[in-house]
Order: C-alpha cells, then structure tokens, then sequence
C-alpha cells in the first residue's frame, strides 16, 4: 500500500491532492461530477469583507499552453460565505481552506476574524498575491515589509494556522518567503499567476477587458517548480505547490521539488473529473518512481 | 419573470461521445451527429455541452441543436471561428470526443399557456432554436421563424425551420431572402404570446428593446473558463443589481432579467 497521507499545520489530509482557490468556487459545481470527500482538502475561492462585483467581461482568454484570467475577486463577501458555502463543504469529509483577500490590513484581518469563528475552516490561505484587483492584493504580494506586516496582523487575528500564498510576480521570491515565515506563517501557498497580456490581433485590442490578467496552467509549471526548489532550500515551513499541474507525474515533480501538498486550479476546467483521476492514479506513478509515500518523496530532487 | 425554469446542469456529466457523421452544411459551418446514451437522455432545448479537445486548456461550449432521443444521438452546428472550432471540423466519423454536460438551464416550455411563439436567431445563435422549436411544435405551439444570416452563403437549416412552421430569411446583404435584420421581420409577424432569440449582443439588444411589452427568453454568449459556474468568468450585469453566470444559471434568461 502507497500511503497517500500528509499531516499539516491544522490539516489532516487523506491525500496531498487539493482545487486550487478560485477554480473551483464553493465547490457546489464539481460536488455533481464526485464525492468531495474524495479530496485531501477544498481551497475555497477567495472572500473579502463585503461583496465584490469583480471586473467587466471577458474575464478570461487562452493562450498557448495556459490561460489568463482577470476575474477581480468577485464573491459574496465573507459573511455570506461563512453563512451559505462553508456549511456545504462541511458536509463533506475533507479539509476546508479559506482564501483571505483584501485591499487594505483592517480587511485583511476582519475577514481572518470572521473564518476564525467558524470551526467548519480549517486554516486560512492569505492572498496577498491576486494581480486583478487594482489597489492592495499584489503590493501585498511583492513587497517583504507589508507581507510580513499583513502576516503578523492576520495571525493575530486568528487561531487558525495561516497559509500566505506567494506571488511569482518578484524577483526574490525567497525573500518573500523568509519575511513571511518570520512573521509566524504556518506554510505557503505558491505559486499564484503571473501577470500577462494577450493581443487580438483584428481589434487590436487585449483580449480581456482588464487589459492583462494572470497567466496559470501548463506554461507556468516550470516557474513554480523553480520557486518552490528555491523556497524549500531556505525556508522550515511547509509547502502546498500549484501552477500548471496536469497529471500524476507532475503532482511527483512538485513533491521533489518540496511541496508537500499540491493544488489543481486550471485543469479542472478542461477535465471536471481531474483532481479524483489523478488521486487514483498517484500511488502507482509513487511506486514506479521507488517511493512507498507521498512523505518520502518531498524534497528528493537530486540537485547537485 | 425570471428564468428558473429547471436547474439543468445539477446533472452535468463527463462523456466521450461518438462522432457519427459529419458535413459542411453552409460557408464554414459544420453539422455533427454524435452519440451518447446519457448527455442524448437528460438534455433539454437551450443546454450546451463544453467539448475538451486534446491539447487545449479550455473547454469549447457548443448548444445543443437537436437530440433524438430513440436513435440516442445528439445534433451540434457550429462555426469555424478559430483554431478549436477548426481542429474539431477535422475529426472523422468514429471519432471519440470528450464532453461533458449538459450545461447551463433551458427554455421555460410553459405549455397550456402559449398557442403562438416566435424564434429569432441570428447567425450561430440560430442551432439552440431549433430544438426548442421541436419541442414547442410538439405541445402544439405554433411556431414562426426569423433566421438572420450575414450573406446567402451562410443560411442554413432552412427547411428544418420550414418544417416546424413559417420561417423567414433576413439577410444582411438581401442576397436570399429579405435584405435587413432580424428587427426589420419582426415586425412583419402581427401577432405572438412570446419570443426566444439567440445571436449577437448588438442584435438581442434591438430585439429586447423592440420588443420590450413581450415576453421573450434569450439566450446569450461569454467567454468561458470552466463552463460549469466555478469560476466567475462568464458574468453577465442584472437588473436585480450584481451578476449572474452565463454558464450555470443561463444562458437563456428572461429578456428583462439581465443587462446586455
Ligand atoms: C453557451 C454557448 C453556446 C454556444 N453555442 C455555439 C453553437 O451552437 N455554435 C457555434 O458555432 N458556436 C457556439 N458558441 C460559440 C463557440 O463556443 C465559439 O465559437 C468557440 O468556442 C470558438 O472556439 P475556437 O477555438 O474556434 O476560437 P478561438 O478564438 O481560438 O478560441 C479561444 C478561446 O475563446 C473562446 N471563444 C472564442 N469565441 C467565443 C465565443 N463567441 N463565445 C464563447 N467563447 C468563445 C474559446 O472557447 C476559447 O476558450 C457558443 C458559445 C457559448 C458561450
Ligand atoms: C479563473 C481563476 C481564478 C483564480 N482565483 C483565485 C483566487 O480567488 N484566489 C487565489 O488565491 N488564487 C486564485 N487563482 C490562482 C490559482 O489558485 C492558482 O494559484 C493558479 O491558477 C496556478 O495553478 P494552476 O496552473 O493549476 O491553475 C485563480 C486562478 C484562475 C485560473
Ligand atoms: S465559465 Fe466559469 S463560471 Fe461560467
């Protein structure tokens, strides 16, 4: 038997297979193609204090080997989604993570506060790394001092371990990662989108209406697995990867890179029944690779 | 009036579908027949099924223009407007494609209620109309067409119109039919309970303003990402204040209930 568990800061999941914030709403939608408690845990889509409309359409456009989407944080705000949503997932047995988005600290940490009544989330996912939304978000994201500060502020605000999820869009991303880490981060989350652009060549115009939009699937792959390298050789904490994961063998790739867990955004859109295929075919890409565990196999890239 | 009709995608499924015959029914337009025994089962007139084509990251939405449920086999039109419309132009009869659906609600029926509807479609909006037509025509409804196409070398299902009832050819340039716009034949059509229209923005927006004292269903178009109603992409303003997904709970909504 490959044992597929891993053990995190406040969650205990079944398997290290997880939906990407964002991709996969409240999870009502995919909860009619499979039994969620098929999943190591749900990463909620990110919630603010209030409602957010999001930005105007479209919102998202292929490109090669990816996608960009500008979506713009749309969701029922915080309240509503403690009232409506996370009473739904918690029907099913797999962890909850929500996503912590905001444009200011003080809503930073209301929404933190508001998860933090609720015993149905297991652990918070802070997003300071949405490139979509005009003020707040990607400062958050790009900036060490007012990481570590909104880090802080959040963990203060919650019992809950807290999980900041890195944006690519630096240069340091290590720096980043040790700022957060100091602040008392339980783990990370990386990596979110890469801002970008897109042309349409007859109008001459972006394709999306925000102009640009941030680029996940496939053609990111490489730039998370580079980041996650770099970030498990300096940081202690754990590391929930993501950016472009398709198949069982890439759910590998990332583990040897350091993750410890892994989530699925993109890829779901293509194939609603992803995350459950490639829970099932995971042990055996495992055991053809020497590996009896998920646990074994972080870290073990060889890198000389 | 809101479009509640049913909540048809609470029973979407991943399928691989058949493909069974394949032609070029007008300038750059496909008619595909394939088979499925559960997608040809639930559907219902005004759903669409996301086609996953290898090597894609995002599902192509197509609706659905006809199923026969005895013969389990279900009718997609569609253009070919770019580089997935035009690989899936390409797949031979045998072919297996991966799809799931059905997506989206459907056209509120209301039988008992009606005697005489109106479809108006313009261009590819023109396949989710005739199912709907089928269906109408089989409660007994009378159903009068106007089918907008840009030239005489895009018209297409012509006589399968003509076959549930009146059908009128508006076209852009008057090389078939009536020269104008679906908004011009309207008018030539004295008297309807309801209307149901699918085509471009700019010409639903004509009709919904024309027609403005009716009862009528639209259906719309958005870019999509995960054509099931995870991700917020396809929103569409309301007049409700905030914004409803095309994909999850259209694409067809009550004329008044949405902001084109
Ligand atoms: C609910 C719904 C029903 C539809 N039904 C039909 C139909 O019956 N027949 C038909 O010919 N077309 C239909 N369309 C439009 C069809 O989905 C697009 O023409 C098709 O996706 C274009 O793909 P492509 O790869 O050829 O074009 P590309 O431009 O290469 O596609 C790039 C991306 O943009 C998206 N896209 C491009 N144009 C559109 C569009 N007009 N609407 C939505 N997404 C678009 C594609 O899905 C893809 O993700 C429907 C669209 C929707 C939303
Ligand atoms: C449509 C869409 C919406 C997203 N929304 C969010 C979000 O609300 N919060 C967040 O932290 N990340 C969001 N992301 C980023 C993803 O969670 C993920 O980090 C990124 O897409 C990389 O993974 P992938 O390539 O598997 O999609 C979104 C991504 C997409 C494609
Ligand atoms: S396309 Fe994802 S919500 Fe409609």
């Amino acid at each position: 038997m490959i044992d597929l568990q891993v053990e995190l800061p406040g969650l205990k999941l079944k398997n290290p297979l997880m939906p990407a914030s964002g991709c996969f709403g409240f999870g009502r939608e995919y909860s009619k193609f499979y039994d969620l408690s098929l999943l190591g845990a749900v990463m909620m889509k990110a919630a603010t204090g209030e409602e957010r409309s999001g930005n105007p359409t479209p919102r998202v456009a292929e490109t090669s080997s990816g996608m960009l989407n500008a979506i713009g944080l749309q969701n029922p705000g915080v309240a509503k989604i403690i009232k409506e949503e996370v009473p739904f997932l918690a029907n099913y047995d797999t962890a909850v993570i929500a996503n912590v988005a905001g444009s200011t600290v003080e809503e930073y940490e209301e929404v933190a506060t508001k998860f933090n009544q609720t015993s149905d989330v297991h652990a918070l996912e802070l997003n300071i790394s949405c490139p979509n939304v005009k003020e707040g978000g990607i400062q958050f994201g790009t900036d060490p001092e007012m990481a570590k500060h909104v880090t802080e502020k959040v963990k203060q605000a919650s019992n809950k371990p807290v999980y900041v999820k890195l944006s690519p869009n630096v240069s340091n991303i290590v720096a980043m990662a040790k700022a957060v880490e100091e602040a008392g981060a339980d783990g990370l989350t990386m990596i979110n989108t890469l801002t970008g652009m897109q042309l349409h060549l007859p109008s001459r115009r972006p394709l999306i209406a925000n102009k640009t939009g941030g680029l996940s699937g496939p053609a990111i792959k490489p730039i998370a697995i580079r980041m996650i390298y770099e970030v498990r050789q300096a940081t202690n904490i754990p590391i929930i990867g993501m950016g472009g994961i398709q198949t069982a063998e890439d759910v590998l790739e990332f583990l040897l890179a350091g993750a410890n867990a892994v989530a699925v955004g993109t890829a779901n859109f293509q194939n609603p029944l992803i995350l459950p295929e490639l829970i099932s075919e995971l042990p055996e890409v495992l055991r053809k690779y020497g590996f009896s565990s998920v646990k074994e196999a972080v870290g073990k890239a060889v890198i000389e | 009036m809101k479009n509640t009709e049913n909540e048809g995608w609470k029973n979407m499924r991943k399928v691989k579908m058949k493909l069974l015959e394949i032609r070029e029914i007008a300038k750059d337009t496909i008619e595909m027949k394939l088979t499925d025994n559960y997608i040809t089962e639930v559907a219902k007139p005004g759903q669409f099924i996301s086609i996953a084509l290898p090597n894609y990251t995002l599902p192509r939405p197509i609706s659905i223009a006809n199923i026969d449920r005895d013969k389990q086999e279900l009718t997609l039109l569609f253009k070919i407007m770019g580089k997935g419309t035009n690989e899936l132009a390409g797949f031979i009869p045998g072919a297996e494609i991966d799809c799931f659906g059905p997506n989206g609600n459907s056209f509120p029926l209301m039988s008992g209620e009606m005697t005489k509807v109106l479809l108006i479609g313009g261009g590819i909006g023109v396949p989710p109309l005739y199912y709907l037509g089928k269906q109408l025509k089989k409660q007994g409804i009378k159903v009068v067409s106007i089918l907008g196409f840009q030239s005489s070398e895009n018209v297409f299902y012509e006589k399968e119109f003509a076959r549930l009832g009146e059908t009128f050819i508006v076209t852009d340039d008057g090389s078939y039919g009536m020269k104008g716009f679906v908004t011009d034949a309207v008018t030539s059509v004295p008297s309807f309970n309801a209307y149901y229209a699918c085509g471009p923005t700019g010409m639903l927006r004509a009709l919904t303003t024309q027609l403005h004292n009716k009862t009528g269903y639209i259906s719309l178009e958005e870019r999509m990402g995960c054509t099931v109603g995870a991700c917020a992409a396809c929103v569409i303003p309301t007049t409700e204040g905030g914004y409803k997904k095309i994909c999850h709970d259209g694409p067809v909504f009550a004329a008044e209930e949405v902001i084109l």
